[in-house]
């Protein structure tokens, strides 16, 4: 195959050659450099609060929820649905889950906090397959069923305890949340680190000689070298920060955040689940032409039910982090979390027509909204004017994102 | 005498209240091409989507080398070896040549995730004799040309050994070159055994390809006719006017 490989690794690099030969997405490349311009911005205005350990660490806390449900919806909007439901079911859920350690059976130890978990993820994952049934088998559109929900699951979240707040939570429970002692600390922040550092290049390696096997084309190896750098660096830059941050009195590092650890398995998960499956690439072809999905065989109404089914999953590990960071369950928890996480997910580049997103995308688009929302409260903004903020980025985001597409094809 | 392909037996299909497929008989002999040909709204669509398993039909029964055929979906009507080409081609267009040929029927890794090396080689092989100048196997199908679009959804359905191949309006959508190409292709499946349901509403199209031409109006069957023992503008009455040119019956 050397004979055949691209002509760029031997004609001079120009600049258009060197990005073709790099093979990059530019479009995801564009939002890292926006998150990094936000970042750098708001350091400045701020003088220097916002790029410490300490607030980048809270930041990728905070995003967890949100970003881990993000990644849901992407299947959702990809699919040509919509879920206005999965704040007020991340509150029913919540509820559900420290009801089960705290009333029905505290002290039980780990047991309590076990059973929390299974059972909100069953109760999420039921109203979510129940909500893709009235969807595809009863034909009511995804916004009616899920804006119902939303009324439903947040009524039943406050009769659930009458609006009492519930507490205290299980310690163990707890460290979901992230809090104090919610982090793994600077060894095996570094294994973790390390590992991935060799995934990343076991996986360059292997998917370049199945390329070679098959006779796809392949990048040069300078190409090769360097994209792989992109991908380590920040892995490393990451571990680092997270262990910069020291723990208040102690000054024991925290290292990675386990809510933080959660979003990125379900972004690995969720990526894999996408890219890499039947389920994923059916999910895609309903978007891209639902007929054709149809006509060529696919269930779409059983893949229907499904992509709701994965979505109320990843509630439910939402509502895990909300309610284990508030330590305690409200009725009120994950509150307009249904528009951050439509939003994430559309900022992170999912085509509301359908058939286009990536979950990776939907993560940084989480990511890039708490961004915005962290910096205005270190500017001292009043909470109603960041709305205003948000909702104008949103629009901006969307136009921008509409306008790089077709300026590209 | 070997046993028809196909056979359709007084197949009937209602929407609400309309007859949209009435009592129609068609069969299908191997290495054989039949035209359907008819206006818009003739049924001959319906006819067709009722054997690719796409619609069920009211009544009526289709054998398939002889033997009663249960298509309830276009997943029982591939196990037969009935594959369709769409006149809207199907393609999911967010989706890469490789990905639509295989939709439905991907290639598996050993650990369960989809095979895309494997799938894109394969593809590039059945591409190569098709139309040798393809090479965007890894772009989304929607920037693809017309004619670019067409070889894929072709190759989707010769690729898993089709016995019976439905062409709608296969060359609707492409320009002389691309259609000249279709032609040679559909004589070469001919040639290899594959008998072909040429679906169109212009006599031209499948005069020249098709050894019969069935004519469809208003739902119904005017008549089934050998090519060569008519003209085309016999065939054009056919379809204009309902009149079977044989034994004289009209269709209103």
């Amino acid at each position: 195959m050397t004979a055949t490989s691209p002509a760029t690794a031997t004609t001079r690099p120009t600049a258009r050659g060197v990005l073709d030969a790099l093979d990059l997405d530019t479009r995801m490349l564009a939002m890292v450099g926006a998150l990094g311009v936000i970042w750098v911005v708001f350091d400045l205005v701020t003088g220097g609060v916002f790029l410490t350990p300490r607030n980048l660490w809270n930041l990728a806390v905070q995003t967890s929820s949100v970003a881990t449900m993000a990644t849901g919806m992407v299947l959702v909007i990809v699919a040509r649905y919509i879920d206005l439901s999965v704040g007020a079911l991340l509150g029913l859920t919540g509820m559900v889950m420290a009801v089960i350690q705290a009333r029905w059976l505290p002290g039980m130890g780990d047991i309590s906090w076990i059973a929390a978990l299974v059972g909100g993820a069953l109760l999420a994952g039921a109203v979510g397959g129940l909500q893709g049934w009235w969807i595809a088998y009863r034909g009511v559109p995804a916004f009616i069923v899920t804006l119902a929900g939303l009324l439903i699951y947040r009524g039943l979240a406050w009769w659930m305890t009458s609006g009492q707040t519930v507490a205290p939570l299980n310690p163990s429970f707890e460290v979901i949340g992230g809090g104090l002692d919610g982090s793994i600390g600077a060894f095996w922040s570094w294994v973790l680190g390390i590992a991935a550092v060799l995934a990343l290049v076991a996986r360059a390696v292997h998917a370049r000689r199945r390329r070679r096997q098959f006779g796809c084309l392949t990048r040069p190896l300078w190409a090769e070298a360097a994209v792989l750098l992109v991908q380590v660096v920040p892995v490393i830059a990451f571990v680092m920060v997270m262990n910069a941050y020291l723990q208040p009195r102690t000054g024991i590092p925290m290292g990675i955040p386990v809510p933080v650890l959660i979003v990125i398995a379900v972004t690995l998960v969720m990526t894999v689940v996408a890219t890499r499956t039947r389920f994923g690439r059916y999910v895609f072809a309903i978007g891209g032409n639902p007929e054709a999905a149809e006509l060529s065989g696919i269930n779409v109404k059983r893949i229907t039910v499904w992509i709701f089914v994965v979505m109320g999953l990843l509630v439910a590990v939402g509502a895990a982090i909300a309610t284990a960071r508030l330590k305690a369950g409200l009725n009120a928890t994950g509150e307009l979390d249904e528009l951050r996480v439509i939003a994430a997910a559309v900022i992170g580049g999912t085509s509301l027509a359908g058939g286009v997103g990536t979950i990776f995308g939907a993560v940084l688009g989480a990511l890039t909204m708490q961004s915005l929302q962290s910096g205005m409260v270190l500017l001292g903004l009043p909470s109603p004017m960041q709305n205003v903020v948000i909702g104008a980025v949103l629009v901006f985001a969307v136009w921008l994102d509409q306008s790089y597409r077709r300026g590209k094809l | 005498m070997t046993a028809p392909l196909v056979e359709m037996r007084d197949i009937s299909i209602q929407f609400g209240g309309v007859r949209a497929v009435d009592g129609v008989s068609l069969d299908l002999m191997p290495g054989e091409v039949v035209g359907l040909l008819g206006h818009n709204g003739a049924g001959k669509s319906t006819l067709i989507k009722i054997l690719s398993g796409a619609y069920q039909a009211s009544s009526g029964e289709i054998r398939v080398n002889g033997e009663p055929a249960d298509i309830r979906s276009t997943r029982d009507a591939k196990k037969y070896g009935i594959e369709t080409i769409y006149q809207t081609l199907a393609l999911a267009d967010n989706i890469d040549a490789a990905g639509n040929l295989f939709l439905g029927r991907e290639l598996m890794t050993p650990w369960g995730t989809l095979d895309e090396e494997r799938m894109a080689a394969e593809t590039r092989g059945v591409m190569q004799r098709l139309n040798p100048n393809f090479r965007n196997l890894t772009t989304p199908v929607r920037s693809l040309s017309g004619g670019q679009r067409q070889s894929v959804a072709i190759a989707r359905a010769i690729h898993f050994n089709a016995r019976i191949l439905i062409m709608d309006e296969p060359t609707a959508a492409l320009g002389p070159a691309e259609t000249r190409m279709v032609a040679d292709l559909i004589r070469q499946l001919k040639a290899e055994g594959i008998g072909i349901f040429l679906i169109s509403h212009d006599i031209h199209d499948v005069y020249d390809l098709a050894d019969r031409c069935a004519v469809m109006k208003n739902g119904k069957m005017v008549g089934v006719v050998r090519t060569k023992d008519l003209s085309k503008d016999d065939i054009l009455g056919m379809i204009i006017m309902g009149k079977n040119p044989v034994t004289g019956a009209v269709v209103y």
